[in-house]
Order: structure tokens, then C-alpha cells, then sequence
């Protein structure tokens, strides 16, 4: 049975350089890495040295406190080196390809015909666990735990997102294999939203899945919002979440046996040339996506994702798990003389207080600047404009900045991660760091109740 | 503006930790902050912010109180020459400067011992000078009387300052409306100087005043069962009172910026007002005397109430911070305020008495309207399952 859940709380950043419809197939890339880094709370365990030869589907690390679940290189070749960071923190592990596209071998099976057991085994040993999150946390899901339902978001509604339709309109037989391999392990339904664009696309196709559709600006298109709207979890309730991109290659590796982890990404930001869609693979070094692909004239930023949860990448850094977009802006680390007071002609805001509301453009050209101090709380009624759920924001950022284990149960963090209070930070006057203190509350509900 | 840029970075090693100036370091860091937008960019968490700051919030609402301070300028000159009889041959700018040099000094030493007070505070705390001052700097001058002396105007800030804000930890973190306190503390602290007929009126010099020309306040009259006002120039802002909460007009121009650029919360603007008709309504209904029986549409334009319910209800810090506790919370500053000023005539000023008030209470219709909150998400997830 689908409904329509239409949102109305929320907000479009209307960001320059969004991909247009051009798919390219970016240069081969030099190296590829795995970087545990992209799984808050995780304690990665190295399976192989610097040098060692690996398939593509050979572990590369697992996690410590749930061995079984494994993290497998995305191509055949040499592991170049394990870079490390502060206290020897494992932050990269580097696989050189050899271009011989070499591959472990999986069961080749219909995943309906496998029992939950069979399809759970060939996840965790093809290294494609990792791509299940779990509501409460956004963290790994447990290989042990049953979920109550599977959520899964079919568009993309941040800043400059990739356009999923775009990038999924071939895979339509891996996103069916993949669905029907995930339903296995839920006693639930497995749900998928749409956005009222896609009512006649590829995900709109789908079969074994119960679609609902969402309206609205971003954070329309968050898993965590959906999941708030068809089936809101409390303390004992779990939700697994996977993106469409998960979906295609569980479903291609069901159907040949194989791990597949060529994807597509979007370039975006005011900074590239020419915004398009790049066809690389998963863990695909920057530099060669990037290279000669932005104007140079400013000092850029390179940003592995979005603008509100992306990851700061260099040049010789890597394409996060999850990624499906890079974004290119300005860093903007310049002076500007009284910009506070300025009228704001060309400064987008959320806010009503520059002139750019009475003469708004199209798109907008915004940088890494902070454009203020960080203060305490000050404004209120703020934070509640950007969530569409039934949760006090600022409450339970006091909570978690006290600790109140109690309290931030009771407003809500079993149901929120980042990516559905960024829009609260990037809007904040105070410039108050809502995610970093939202991990921490995160943290330790972990550790508190486990 | 090169040189400037220059001469803030060149000095600013000399005010670090251990350096010798380091007694200025809150002092460089404001004038630097609010001369440049600094070059700090996003380490962690989103990307990009938006171009809003604390100084911008801050700034908007000073200019929506210009409005107000320059008709309250004109104003405590029309009520001197009003005084002294001779409206008819001043002209208007002599009438606003008047009101100009009386009134300058006490922003001056508003700003000048509340700021300092601030700088002293960032520094030992090792923050950033926060700018709710700004605000409060404004609006202390705007709420007292034009005959306070200057030591008293400097006394009431820094009570306000300390006692009203930094112990509970600055901006953000006050219970109360720190330029009330000042306004309070004043009231409580000096009585005799603070209320009565001769402190509206800058009267220096004036032997006797014009015919007809009392010095008292619309308030104290009707409290007296004269309620015969001339409302157009209590909506103009031509009759006794504080600097700045006169002219009903100017109040409103204010409203409108504040509420067109979002700064200041309708919500609370709104069931204030309303709040204050629903007790002046039920007022004339019951009246058993002049007071009472006054229009209540004339509570609005009198006194400290259209003020109040502009720039001193909506203080997102001291205010309801959740969006169902602001609409109680309006409302009963407006009940509040008409019941203290009708029924209670020692005290004329029932605003700023009814905002202390339930500034006090913001935090428990918080709590009641959070415990809702807590008790519809649980049904939530409960039905769900």
C-alpha cells in the first residue's frame, strides 16, 4: 500500500554546479583505498600487509569486536601501504591495481531461492556488509540482529545531489536481485521512498518492496526521515538502511558470482568546469577524478560527498564508501571587511536578513567560510524549520552537550545521525557544531547501553 | 582597508597567550571580528554556513530600535519646550537636538560600562566578546526615564551585566532580560528618583512649567482616574514616558523589520497584544472605576507595553524557546502586564514586572510543553510497533 508523506519543513541550498545529464568514463584511477574511517565507531583488525597480492573480494580488514564482518578490496592488485594516522589510527588501506580485474569466487544464486543464513554468509564474506547501516546510530549493522524492517531512500534530495534515476536506469535487474536478497534477512517489509518525480523510473518498477512516496525540500530524501514517517522506531526497535548503490552490487553479485564495484559518481560544485557524471569505481583516488576537471583559480576545496556531510578530501585522498558525489567549492579563507554588515545582495541565506531574498538568483556560489564566530545558543525556534520530524533539536543537543543519557532518549536520538540535523548546523547562527555534538551523544548512548 | 587588515594581524601575536599584550586579546579579537569576517573556514561537520552570524542578528535589531530612539530624542525635547511653553518658537531641529545632547550621554555610558564590562568577562573567561550587548546597550538608554542621573544609568548596567548575565555565563545563558534587570534594579534600588512626575521631563532649568503641562505619564494620570488621553499623540509618541517606549509608531516600524526579517518572533509579538486585550477587554467589562473602565485598545499605546511586547518579550534567550510555550508565554505577559498596571497602582509599570515574570517561568512552560513532546513520540513508536 504506498502513501504520500508531503513535508514541508526543511530547505533547498540553491548551490551552482549541479551534474547535467553527460556520463563520462573517468581515467582509470592509480590506487584505490578502503578507509575505516568512513564507519563511526568502528575498530578495524588488518587481514593483509603492505605488498600482499589481492583479488577483487579478498578481505583487506574486518571489524574487531564482530570479526565475521569483512572489508574486501574493490579491485585486484598490490596493496601499496596502510596509512595511519595519530596513535598508528588505521585511516587507509591502499590497493594498487593490476588491471587483471581478477575476482574471488561467490555462490552465483537467485538470492529468493537462498535461505536468510546463505544470503547472510555470502554478504559478510564478499565484504558487502559493511554497506548495511542500523537505525538507532547510523553505525554497522549486526550480523546476529534480525532488523524489524529495511529502509531505503531511491533519491538523493541534498545540495547538488546525484539525479538516482540517472545513475541507475540500466541496473534495474541488480537493484530486483538486490532486493530480493535483502528481504531475506528482515521479518519486516522492506521499504523504498520515492521522490513524485520518479513515479514511472526504475525504482518505481520494483517488485517485493512497499514504496511510499515523499515531497518536499531536503531532508526529504534522508533514510532517517522516511524511516520517521513509515515506521518510527524507539529504544528496542531496529531499522536497517542501505542506499540504491548497496542494492546493485549485493544484486550483481548474485548474479554473477562476482564482486562489481564500478560505480557512478556525480562531480558537482562551482568550482568544476563542466558538472557531470563520472563512471569510476568504488574507492577511486581523487586525483585522477578530479584532475583537470575544476577551473583553478581559487583555492578549492574538495569534498567527498555533499556540502553538508561530506568528507574533506586532497587530492591524493579517496572516494568515501558511501560516496556518490564530489563536490568542489571555494574554501573562502579570506578576510572580508564588515561582511556582517553588509546588504547581501549575492549572499544566499536561509535566513530573511540580506537582501538576496528580495533579488534572489538561480544558483549560488558558496564557500567554506564560517562567516562568524561560535557562540552559545541564542536564537531560538531555529533548528525546528529544517527537521521534518517531531523532534526538539536544541533540547536534545543540551542533552547530549550534559549528557543526559535519560533526556536524549526521550527527545529522540534513536532516530536521528547527522546527515538529518545538517541543515540545522549549516543554518545556525551560533555556528554551533550540531553533528560533531550529535556523534558524541551517539557515542555514548553506545556506550552506555551498547 | 589593507592597513587596517594589516595592523589587526601584525598586532595580533602581541596579544597571545603568554605575549605581553595579552590583556587586550578580547579586545583585539572584537574590534578584528567586527571589522572583518575572519578567514576561519569548516573543519568538521558541514561544508558550508550560512553568511548569518550572531553580529548580523544582533545588528538588525539595533537598527529596528533607530526608529524608536530617534523619535524618543525628539520627544524628550517636545516635552522640554513643551514645558517650558515654547513649542510654538522652537523649530523641529532645535526641538531634536535638544533630545539629541540629552540623550546621547546615556547611550554613551551604557555602551561604555556594559561593554567594558563584556571585555573584562571574555578575557578572564578566554572567550569571544559576545555581542548581546549590543542589544542590551541599546536598549537600557530606551527604557529609563530621561532625568536618571548618569551614575545611575552606569550603576544599573553593570548590575544588569554582572548580576543579569555573565554569573549565569553570557549571552545565552541569562534568565532574564538583562536590560530589564538594569530597569528593575533601578526601580527597586532608587524609587524615589525613578518614578513621580518630574523624571520624564528633562526639566533643568525650568522654574515653572507651562500651563496644563503636569510631567506625568498618561499611566500615572489614568492611575489617578484621569483617563482622558489624547491617543493620536500617545501613537506618536508626544506624551511623558521612557526614552524610547513613547511613540507607538516608531515601535511598530521596528515590529516590522523585525518580523519581515525574521529576527524578532511574531508569535510572541502577536499573543502578547493579544494577551493584553483579553485583559483589557475583561478589564472594561468588570470596571468598577475610571482605570479599569479605560478603552483597552489605549493599554496598547500608553506606556511600556508596545515596547515591551517588540523588543523585550521576543528576546530569543530569556523568552519560551519552544514554539507552542511562546504563544503562552506572550499571553501571559499581556494579561500580566494590564492586571499589575490597572490593579496594583504602585506599580505603574506593569511590562517590565509582567517579562520579568514570566522570563522567571519560560523554563517550565518549556518543561510541560517538552514533557508533550516526549509523551506523543512514545505513543508514536508504541502504536507502531
Amino acid at each position: 500500500m504506498s502513501k504520500h508523506f508531503k513535508m514541508k519543513r526543511g530547505f533547498n541550498i540553491r548551490l551552482k554546479g549541479a551534474a547535467q545529464a553527460v556520463l563520462e568514463d573517468a581515467p582509470a584511477p592509480k590506487s584505490v583505498a578502503v578507509k575505516p574511517t568512513d564507519f563511526p565507531g568502528l575498530t578495524p583488525k588488518l587481514s593483509v600487509k603492505a605488498d600482499a597480492q589481492v583479488k577483487a573480494g579478498d578481505a583487506l580488514f574486518f571489524d574487531k569486536y564482530n570479526p565475521e564482518i569483512l572489508f574486501t578490496s574493490p579491485v585486484s592488485g598490490t596493496v601499496q601501504a596502510v596509512v595511519r594516522g595519530e596513535r598508528r589510527k588505521v585511516l587507509e588501506i591502499v590497493v594498487e591495481p593490476d588491471g587483471k580485474n581478477e575476482h574471488c569466487e561467490f555462490t552465483k544464486a537467485d538470492p529468493s531461492k537462498l535461505s536468510r543464513e546463505e544470503v547472510r554468509d555470502q554478504l559478510l564474506k564478499s565484504g558487502l556488509w559493511p554497506f548495511i547501516k542500523q537505525r538507532p546510530y547510523g553505525v554497522l549493522a549486526k550480523p546476529a540482529d534480525v532488523p524489524g524492517n529495511i529502509v531505503i531512500s531511491a533519491f538523493d534530495s541534498a545540495p547538488l545531489a546525484p539525479d538516482y534515476e540517472f545513475l541507475f536506469s540500466k541496473e534495474k535487474s541488480a537493484l530486483q536481485t538486490g532486493i530480493d536478497a535483502i528481504s531475506k534477512l528482515t521479518e519486516g517489509k522492506v521499504y523504498l521512498g520515492l521522490a513524485p518525480a520518479q513515479a514511472s523510473g526504475v525504482f518505481a518498477s520494483l517488485k517485493n518492496v512497499e514504496t511510499n512516496t515523499f515531497s518536499g525540500p531536503h531532508p526529504a530524501g534522508n533514510v532517517g526521515v522516511q524511516i520517521s514517517k513509515v515506521c518510527p522506531i524507539g529504544k528496542t526497535d531496529l531499522v536497517w538502511t542501505l542506499t540504491p548503490q548497496a542494492l546493485v552490487f549485493i544484486g550483481r553479485l548474485f548474479e554473477t558470482g562476482k564482486v562489481d564495484f564500478s560505480k557512478t559518481i556525480a562531480l558537482t560544485g562551482s568550482e568544476v568546469k563542466a558538472p557531470k557524471y563520472l563512471k569510476t569505481i568504488h574507492g577511486a583516488r581523487i586525483g585522477d577524478l578530479v584532475k583537470e576537471q575544476t577551473q583553478g583559480d581559487v583555492k578549492e576545496r574538495i569534498i567527498s560527498g555533499n556540502v553538508l556531510t561530506g568528507t574533506k578530501v586532497e587530492q591524493d585522498g579517496y572516494l568515501g564508501y558511501f560516496d556518490q558525489q564530489l563536490t568542489v567549492i571555494p574554501e573562502g579563507d579570506d578576510y572580508e571587511f564588515m561582511g556582517w554588515a553588509a546588504p547581501g545582495v549575492d549572499k544566499f541565506s536561509a535566513s530573511k536578513t540580506f537582501f538576496s531574498k528580495l533579488l534572489p538568483k538561480k544558483e549560488y556560489v558558496l564557500n567554506a567560510n564560517l562567516h562568524g564566530g561560535e557562540r552559545a545558543f541564542v536564537v531560538s525556534g531555529q533548528y525546528e524549520k529544517f527537521l521534518p520530524m517531531d523532534i526538539l533539536p536544541v533540547h536534545l543537543l543540551k542533552a547530549i552537550l550534559v549528557n543526559d543519557i535519560d533526556k536524549m532518549e526521550q527527545l529522540g536520538i534513536y532516530e536521528v545521525v547527522e546527515e538529518d540535523l545538517a541543515l540545522c548546523e549549516y543554518a545556525c547562527t551560533s555556528k554551533i557544531k550540531v553533528q560533531d555534538i550529535l556523534r558524541e551523544g551517539i557515542n555514548s548512548m553506545i556506550k552506555e547501553l551498547g | 582597508m589593507k592597513a587596517l587588515r594589516n595592523f589587526f594581524e601584525k598586532t595580533k601575536p602581541h596579544v597571545q597567550k603568554g605575549a605581553k599584550y595579552h590583556w587586550l586579546h578580547s579586545t583585539h579579537d572584537s574590534f578584528f571580528t567586527l571589522a572583518f569576517v575572519q578567514k576561519n573556514t569548516s573543519k568538521s561537520g558541514t561544508h558550508i554556513h550560512d553568511y548569518i552570524d550572531l553580529k548580523r542578528t544582533m545588528g538588525i535589531v539595533v537598527l529596528a530600535l533607530v526608529p524608536a530612539l530617534l523619535m524618543g530624542m525628539f520627544n524628550v525635547g517636545y516635552q522640554h519646550f513643551g514645558a517650558l511653553g515654547q513649542l510654538e518658537t522652537t523649530g523641529f531641529f532645535d526641538i531634536f537636538l535638544f533630545g539629541l545632547l540629552k540623550v546621547l550621554p546615556v547611550i554613551i555610558v551604557s555602551y561604555v560600562v556594559g561593554l567594558g564590562i563584556e571585555f573584562i568577562f571574555a578575557q578572564i573567561r578566554g572567550h569571544e566578546v559576545n555581542e548581546g550587548f549590543l542589544v542590551s546597550g541599546m536598549l537600557i538608554p530606551l527604557v529609563m526615564p530621561i532625568n536618571t542621573p548618569l551614575w545611575m544609568i552606569g550603576v544599573a548596567t553593570a548590575f544588569a551585566v554582572i548580576i543579569g548575565k555573565e554569573v549565569f555565563g553570557g549571552t545565552g545563558m541569562n534568565i532574564w532580560n538583562p536590560a530589564l534587570v538594569a530597569r528593575a534594579f533601578l526601580f527597586f534600588a532608587y524609587p524615589a528618583q525613578m518614578s513621580g512626575d518630574s523624571v520624564w521631563i528633562s526639566a533643568s532649568g525650568i522654574g515653572q512649567m507651562a500651563d496644563g503641562f503636569t510631567g506625568a505619564t498618561p499611566m500615572a494620570e489614568a492611575a489617578l482616574g484621569n483617563t482622558d488621553l489624547n491617543a493620536w499623540n500617545a501613537f506618536i509618541g508626544l506624551i511623558p514616558g521612557s526614552i524610547g517606549e513613547t511613540s507607538t509608531l516608531a515601535i511598530l516600524i521596528g515590529a516590522a523589520i523585525l518580523i519581515l526579517t525574521g529576527i524578532g518572533n511574531w508569535k510572541i509579538m502577536l499573543s502578547t497584544v493579544l494577551g493584553g486585550v483579553f485583559m483589557g477587554v475583561l478589564l472594561n467589562i468588570f470596571a468598577v472605576n475610571a482605570y479599569m473602565a479605560m478603552p483597552f485598545w489605549e493599554h496598547l499605546i500608553i506606556g511600556g507595553f508596545a515596547f515591551g511586547a517588540v523588543f523585550m518579550a521576543t528576546d530569543p534567550v530569556s523568552a519560551a524557546q519552544t514554539e507552542k510555550g511562546k504563544w503562552i508565554y506572550g499571553f501571559l505577559i499581556g494579561v500580566l502586564a494590564i492586571l499589575i498596571r490597572v490593579v496594583n497602582p504602585a506599580y505603574p509599570e506593569g511590562m517590565m514586572l509582567a517579562i520579568l515574570l514570566m522570563n522567571t517561568f519560560a523554563p517550565l512552560i518549556d518543561h510541560y510543553i517538552i514533557q508533550g513532546n516526549i509523551k506523543r513520540r512514545l505513543k508514536r513508536v508504541q502504536q507502531s510497533a
